[in-house]
């Protein structure tokens, strides 16, 4: 019956196509840019030269990159490990959230950049204080996510809980904790985000190598395309690993991720 | 059964102001029998359904199930509540199943109880869905399955069709006239429709706000198995008008 409708776009299309299309033009569009104004490479290296010269130093561009990794995943480790328990503690009590609460907020209160060198004295040249620095960075929004997670709960399925005798604890992890799971990974996207944020701060006021030690030697050394490169890797690095996020996300608590959508 | 002497509830508001919800509230409800509360918001029907519940205790006088003060909740009660509030992470089955989980009761006769209700409410070859893949009605089925998985005396439904459109609640109405029939229980429902309880219940109680009061326990005087048929009868719009002067007065009543 009448004019056939165009078929939409498949999927993939939309998904991957689209947005890898405007990137590689974006790309194109830069390197003419610096080609066809000769723009000094210190000021804006084109594309192809921040990817030689990146290339060029692959074994030791690598070793940088893995540095930092494991010092963004380390202080992640450590927020996840610290925030779970922490915000069970402040939704326990009003007495205790009432403690607890000011010194989160001093924490956040505190710039980390200011704070790096004072942990550096206090823990010593290595990797702890960078590790901290990530912790702090990438903490808090995760603590104040899980624990509205947590009190999100219906009251309805508390009393349920209440009617079946369950004690706190069981309260807690089949009923309280599985349905504070939407929010947790909104949390653990903006931690993991952050902890890369938090691994370069902490790289910039001391280390002996990763990619914030990479960007400081290479521009005092007026090496700009090899800084862009650290620089895009560290993008990379911060995109892979919030993938990852949403990946086990959708893998292991699919029904977390249609409730998100229910809500946005 | 369940019997109330006296009863009275006073909440604390966070501003510290006392709120009296209930005040000298005296009932007893026969075994298997039906009982509906109506009322007007703020009358205290979900707060004396909690008291017997055993989730709030009194302020004032007792309540008493087959004998022994409520304390605490019971495992020979089930509750419906308004919204289905299923766990969005487990099965239909897990759903059903969760009260026993709880209770540390999980065994192969409480999973055949459990398929058996959801085949009782017409959910059979759902068990394996999520309750997002279910309509409104399915879930509240759902949810009422879940309140009678662990076989209890007592059923207690907090305005269980209360967020169901008009159809599937005189469907579900229906329904747990049915299932009520088939596994008598005393069941103490709170609706907002005057129709509603008098087609469900054996005794209307009726209920006064502010603080909370029974007006008067009203007898309906319909034979088994009801109906929505039954709505022309003499004796039901009876007891509907007569429900309704109680709740806005006489004038009111006989405007409609």
């Amino acid at each position: 019956m009448g004019a056939p409708i165009k078929p939409p776009l498949p999927r993939w299309v939309a998904d991957v196509a689209q947005p890898v299309g405007a990137l590689v033009l974006f790309v194109a569009l830069w390197e003419m840019v610096c080609r066809v104004f000769h723009v000094r490479a210190y000021l804006l290296p084109p594309p192809s030269a921040i990817f030689t010269d990146t290339a060029q130093l692959a074994g030791p561009v690598l070793m940088h990159t893995l540095a930092t990794g494991e010092t963004v995943l380390l202080g992640f480790a450590a927020s996840v490990l610290v925030s779970l328990p922490l915000a069970v503690l402040i939704t326990s009590s009003p007495l205790i959230a009432n403690a607890i609460y000011p010194l989160l907020v001093l924490t956040q209160a505190i710039p980390k950049v200011a704070l790096a060198p004072i942990l550096v004295v206090m823990l010593g040249s290595n990797e702890l204080p960078r590790v901290v620095v990530t912790f702090l960075v990438a903490f808090f929004p995760l603590v104040l996510s899980i624990a509205a997670g947590i009190t999100a709960v219906p009251p309805e399925l508390i009393e349920l809980g209440r009617a079946c005798k369950a004690s706190r604890w069981r309260e807690l992890w089949r009923i309280r904790l599985p349905y504070a799971m939407p929010f947790v990974f909104s949390g653990l996207k903006a931690a993991i985000t952050l902890s890369v944020v938090g691994a370069v701060v902490g790289e910039f006021v001391n280390a002996d190598r990763g990619l914030g030690y990479l960007i400081q030697t290479s521009t005092a050394f007026f090496r700009v395309p090899l800084a862009w490169g650290a620089l895009v890797l560290l993008s990379l690095m911060g995109i892979v690993l919030f993938q990852v996020v949403v990946i086990v996300e959708r893998v292991f608590f699919p029904w977390a991720v249609d409730l998100d959508k229910q809500t946005v | 059964m369940i019997v109330l002497e006296g009863v009275g509830k006073t909440f604390v508001t966070r501003g510290g102001e006392e709120v009296e919800a209930l005040a000298g509230v005296s009932l007893a409800a026969r075994r298997n029998e039906f009982v509906c509360l109506v009322g007007p918001s703020g009358c205290g029907k979900s707060t004396l359904l909690r008291l017997v519940a055993g989730l709030v205790a009194p302020s004032a006088g007792a309540v008493s199930i087959a004998g022994t003060a409520v304390t605490e909740p019971r495992a020979d009660t089930g509750i419906v509540f308004q919204a289905p509030t299923l766990l969005p992470w487990a099965s239909v089955l897990d759903n059903v199943l969760f009260p026993l989980d709880m209770m540390g009761r999980l065994d192969a006769a409480g999973r055949a109880r459990a398929l058996d209700l959801l085949a009782l409410v017409g959910l059979a070859g759902f068990e394996r869905k999520y309750p997002r893949e279910l309509s409104g009605g399915m879930q509240q089925r759902a949810g009422i399955c879940r309140a009678l998985v662990h076989d209890p005396d007592i059923l207690l439904m907090d305005e269980p069709f209360g967020a169901l459109d008009a159809l599937t609640r005189e469907e579900l109405t229906i329904e747990v006239m049915r299932i009520w029939a088939e596994r008598p229980k005393t069941i103490l429902f709170v609706t907002h429709s005057i129709p509603e309880a008098v087609l469900l219940a054996d005794r209307v109680v009726v209920m006064s706000a502010r603080p909370g009061r029974i007006a008067e326990i009203v007898e309906v005087d319909l034979p088994r198995p009801r109906d929505f048929d039954m709505e022309a009868r003499r004796e039901f719009q009876d007891a509907t008008r007569h429900i309704r002067e109680l709740i806005f007065g006489s004038r009111h009543g006989r405007a409609h």
